[in-house]
This record gives C-alpha cells, sequence and structure tokens, in this order.
C-alpha cells in the first residue's frame, strides 16, 4: 500500500511540481528512501551530507513529529499521511 | 493598575462595547488588554494586520520595530499602509494609520534594526512580542531574546500560499528551537525565483498572531502552545501538528549552552556577497552591458530568472533559461564563451555564473544588480517589481 506524502511549497520544484506523492514503504526511512529514488533532487534538500535529516526539515506522521517517535523507524501504516514541513521564511528577497 | 489604567471613559465603553458583554472579555479582559503592551517586529505583511487588530482591540501600548519605507510592491498585502505613504517611513505611515483607527492607543517607535545589541532593552519594555519579520537572522534572534527574557514569542511566517503561525516561549512551552534548532543554509533556503507571496495570507497569519496575543492577554481560550498550526490557502486546510518542548534545546532546555544573544548572520550563515567572486572581475556593470550591446560585439545575455518575472520585463536580446533548470541545459549554450547572466538584483545570477564556469564557461560574467539596476541607471521605461 501506498501513503500520502505531502510535498512542501519550496520542495515541490524538486519533485515533479506535485504537492502530493504517493510511496510505498514499511517505515518513514524507508518511504523517504522511496520518495528520493524518484525524485533523486529532493534528497540534498532532506538529508545532509551524512545521511541524516535536515535540522530544518521536520517530518510528521499524521499530526506527530517522527522525532518524538522512533524517527526514521516510525513505522506507517495504511492510511497514514507523512508531511515533510521545513522552516520557510518569506522575508527574504534576492 | 495605575489611573489611567483601572477604568474606561464613556467613549472607551463605547468603543469596545461588543467585547465588554462578552462574560469571556468584559470590562476585566478589556481593563487588561488597556493595561498590556506589545511589541510588533517589523511593519509589513504580518505585522500590518497584527497591529491594525491589536489597535483596534484596545491594547494599551503598541511598539513597532521598522527602519523601512513604504513602496509600492508593498501595498499588494501590507494593509497598515496607503497609496499616499508611498516613500514614507512604515513607522510613520502605521503610527498615523493607527491613531486614525484608535486615539486611545499609545504607539511607540522604534526606528532601528532589531540585533543583539539592542533587542534585550528593547524587547524587555514589552509584555509580549510578536515577530512579524519572517527572516531567519531575526527568527531566531527573536526567539532567544524572548526565551532569555521569558516573553512569549507569537510567531508567524509566509510563504506563497502557505503559512506557519505558533506561540512560544512561554513559561512551559516550546520555542522556535525545540521545532527547528537550526535554519537552513542560504543555499537552500529558496529564492525569490519560488518567492512571492498572495497579498491575504499575511492577513490570516497576522490575524491569528493577534487573536493569539490578545488570548494570552485576557488570559482565555487555550492558547497555540506546544502546536503548531500550518494553513495551505490553495487547498483551503489548517492543520494542527504536535509539539514538544525539546529538553536539549540549546536556549530553553534543561541545560542551555546559549545564555546570552549571538551573532545570528553568522549563525544562519550569512555572509557578504562573495567579495572574491568581485575582486576576480566576474562582474560588469549595467553601462558596461549597455555599451556592449549597443556595438552589437557578438555578447551572450542569459537571464536566469522565471518565465514570470520574463514576462513582467526583460533585457531586449536576452535569452530565458531559469537557474534550477539551467544544469540540465548547458548544452544550448555552446558556443557562447562570452557570456553575462542577469536575474532580479544579481544573487541568482551570482549562482548561476559559479555553476557556468564550473561547467567550463569560465568568461561568464555576473550582472551586478541585475534587471533593477538596469532599469534604475539604462531603461527606466521598464516596470520594476
Amino acid at each position: 500500500m501506498a501513503n500520502n506524502v505531502l510535498i512542501p511549497t519550496p520542495l515541490r520544484v524538486y519533485a515533479g511540481k506535485q504537492d502530493v506523492v504517493q510511496v510505498e514503504g514499511k517505515t518513514v526511512g524507508e518511504l523517504l528512501e522511496n520518495l528520493t529514488a524518484k525524485y533523486s533532487e529532493l534528497r540534498s534538500h532532506l538529508y545532509n551530507e551524512d545521511g541524516r535529516l535536515r535540522r530544518f526539515v521536520n517530518v510528521y506522521v499524521n499530526d506527530d513529529d517522527i522525532r518524538y517517535l522512533d524517527r526514521e523507524a516510525t513505522s506507517v501504516n495504511d492510511g497514514d499521511t507523512i508531511s515533510i514541513v521545513p522552516s520557510v521564511a518569506g522575508g527574504v528577497d534576492e | 493598575m495605575n489611573e489611567a489604567t483601572s477604568a474606561l471613559s464613556n467613549q472607551e465603553v463605547a468603543r469596545y462595547s461588543r467585547h465588554l458583554i462578552m462574560p469571556e472579555v468584559g470590562m476585566d479582559g478589556q481593563l487588561k488588554l488597556k493595561a498590556a503592551s506589545v511589541l510588533c517586529i517589523g511593519a509589513g505583511g504580518l505585522g500590518s494586520p497584527v497591529a491594525l487588530y491589536l489597535g483596534a482591540a484596545g491594547v494599551g501600548r503598541i511598539g513597532i520595530v521598522d527602519f523601512d519605507v513604504v513602496d509600492y510592491s508593498n501595498l499588494q498585502r501590507q494593509i497598515i499602509h496607503g497609496t499616499p505613504d508611498v516613500g514614507r517611513p512604515k513607522l510613520e505611515s502605521a503610527r498615523d494609520r493607527l491613531t486614525e483607527i484608535n486615539p486611545e492607543v499609545t504607539v511607540v517607535t522604534h526606528d532601528v534594526a532589531l540585533s543583539s545589541a539592542n533587542a534585550i532593552d528593547l524587547l524587555s519594555g514589552y509584555d509580549i512580542i510578536v515577530d512579524g519579520t519572517d527572516n531567519f537572522p531575526t527568527r531566531y534572534l527573536v526567539n532567544d531574546a524572548c526565551v532569555i527574557l521569558g516573553k512569549p514569542n507569537v510567531y508567524g511566517s509566509i510563504f506563497r500560499f502557505e503559512g506557519q503561525v505558533s506561540v512560544f516561549a512561554t513559561k512551559d512551552g516550546p520555542c522556535y528551537r525545540c521545532l527547528y534548532p537550526e535554519p537552513p543554509p542560504p543555499g537552500l533556503v529558496p529564492s525569490c525565483a519560488e518567492g512571492g507571496v498572495l497579498g491575504i495570507l499575511p492577513g490570516v497569519i497576522g490575524t491569528i498572531q493577534a487573536t493569539e496575543a490578545v488570548k494570552l492577554i485576557i488570559g482565555i481560550g487555550e492558547a497555540l502552545i506546544n502546536r503548531f498550526m500550518i494553513y495551505d490557502a490553495l487547498r483551503m486546510r489548517f492543520r494542527d501538528l504536535k509539539l514538544k518542548k525539546d529538553p536539549e534545546c540549546p536556549v530553553c532546555g534543561e541545560n542551555p549552552t546559549i545564555t546570552e544573544l549571538i551573532d545570528y548572520e553568522q549563525f544562519c550563515g550569512i555572509t557578504p556577497p562573495v567579495a572574491s567572486e568581485i575582486s576576480e572581475g566576474n562582474e560588469v556593470t549595467v553601462e558596461d552591458l549597455k555599451a556592449r550591446l549597443d556595438a552589437n560585439d557578438g555578447v551572450f545575455l542569459l537571464d536566469v530568472r522565471e518565465p514570470q518575472e520574463f514576462e513582467i520585463c526583460r533585457i531586449p536580446g536576452s535569452t530565458l533559461i531559469p537557474l534550477g533548470g539551467l544544469p540540465h541545459r548547458l548544452t544550448e549554450l555552446e558556443g557562447h564563451d562570452d557570456m553575462i547572466v542577469h536575474c532580479k538584483s544579481g544573487v541568482r545570477s551570482a549562482k548561476a555564473v559559479k555553476l557556468l564556469r564550473e561547467a567550463g564557461f569560465s568568461k561568464a560574467k555576473n550582472l551586478r544588480g541585475g534587471i533593477l539596476a538596469w532599469i534604475d541607471r539604462v531603461d527606466s521605461t521598464l516596470p520594476k517589481y
């Protein structure tokens, strides 16, 4: 069963401009692995050089932050929605 | 409570009657509002509705920190300012508008850029801080100062069609660093290419910030603490995500390592514009470009902005390849060694020049100041955005 992963606005450009992507995986880690395999440009935005989730990107299973669950080992059930929520700032102009 | 805040005049009773007749607010609550002080950091998109509603609601003292002037491009969302205010300091414009709405409110203007040197002094004069600046260095600065001072920080952030809002640094609640311990490095921050904001969005988020400030002052309801609200205007959906105080948080955790304000520009990895590239002669001025285009000397002009921006204005003869797609489209540039690259203000094009030089286009140069400088100094008939 695939789960819905909600892609935030700033990262949609790296995920085929989609706001929801269906991905399979038994854990959050597996699911993100499959997501970044499909959209390779997302990887550097989600993970640092050591392969760890970046500290300005939070991942939620439904309403719960995986940092308070089992992090990337957090299991994912049918119907769970996974959200990627990075920190954003709209006040920076280049 | 002094005399001025211990009673309402008949005129104030009339003004606040719709508050006074609700048991949740009543005379007690209205007097709490009158005795309260709130500091709005920024009189922009978020600060506008925050200050307007807090002023109308009767918050006794409203401080505003800003050092900017009103620009036409602000008016689509910064509703405290009007067209006649363009060119005026935002502080003056905001103060006039607030006084017009509610002369009972004392407006205190702070004509400074908030910094580590002045933040503690400035914030300590207020009960509640509302952060409407929406950039990373100020956000971490305000967060840390609020934790250090023990003042609630009503936070909001907006991006295109999405907003985030929460209340940080309350007594037992989390702070912004519990949510995001570190800011993204500048390279990974979406640039203005992906930027922009629906003008109404700061209205929605700022109004929630104002609501939370009023609830905190009166002491009613359930504050947006330990929760983090995200709003998606396109799907018209609010989501309430759980948030916890992080015992290892460097500012508000059990063993804090940050006990005084730091250098937030440095913390956010912001350094002055790549001086090395300028000194290496990687830049040209708009006057240089004009002379070369007039001489028709074969220079190739590459525009790395987005198609929407290209629609608004363009330098004649330029070729559009947005920065995001540039790595995959290098073959289209073969044979164009003599190349000048531009964007809106010169930041994205500096990234493009770096990328191009690494890919072998060793003569690629950046147009300093971008198309904005071109409009200022070469062709003022083009619209600025």
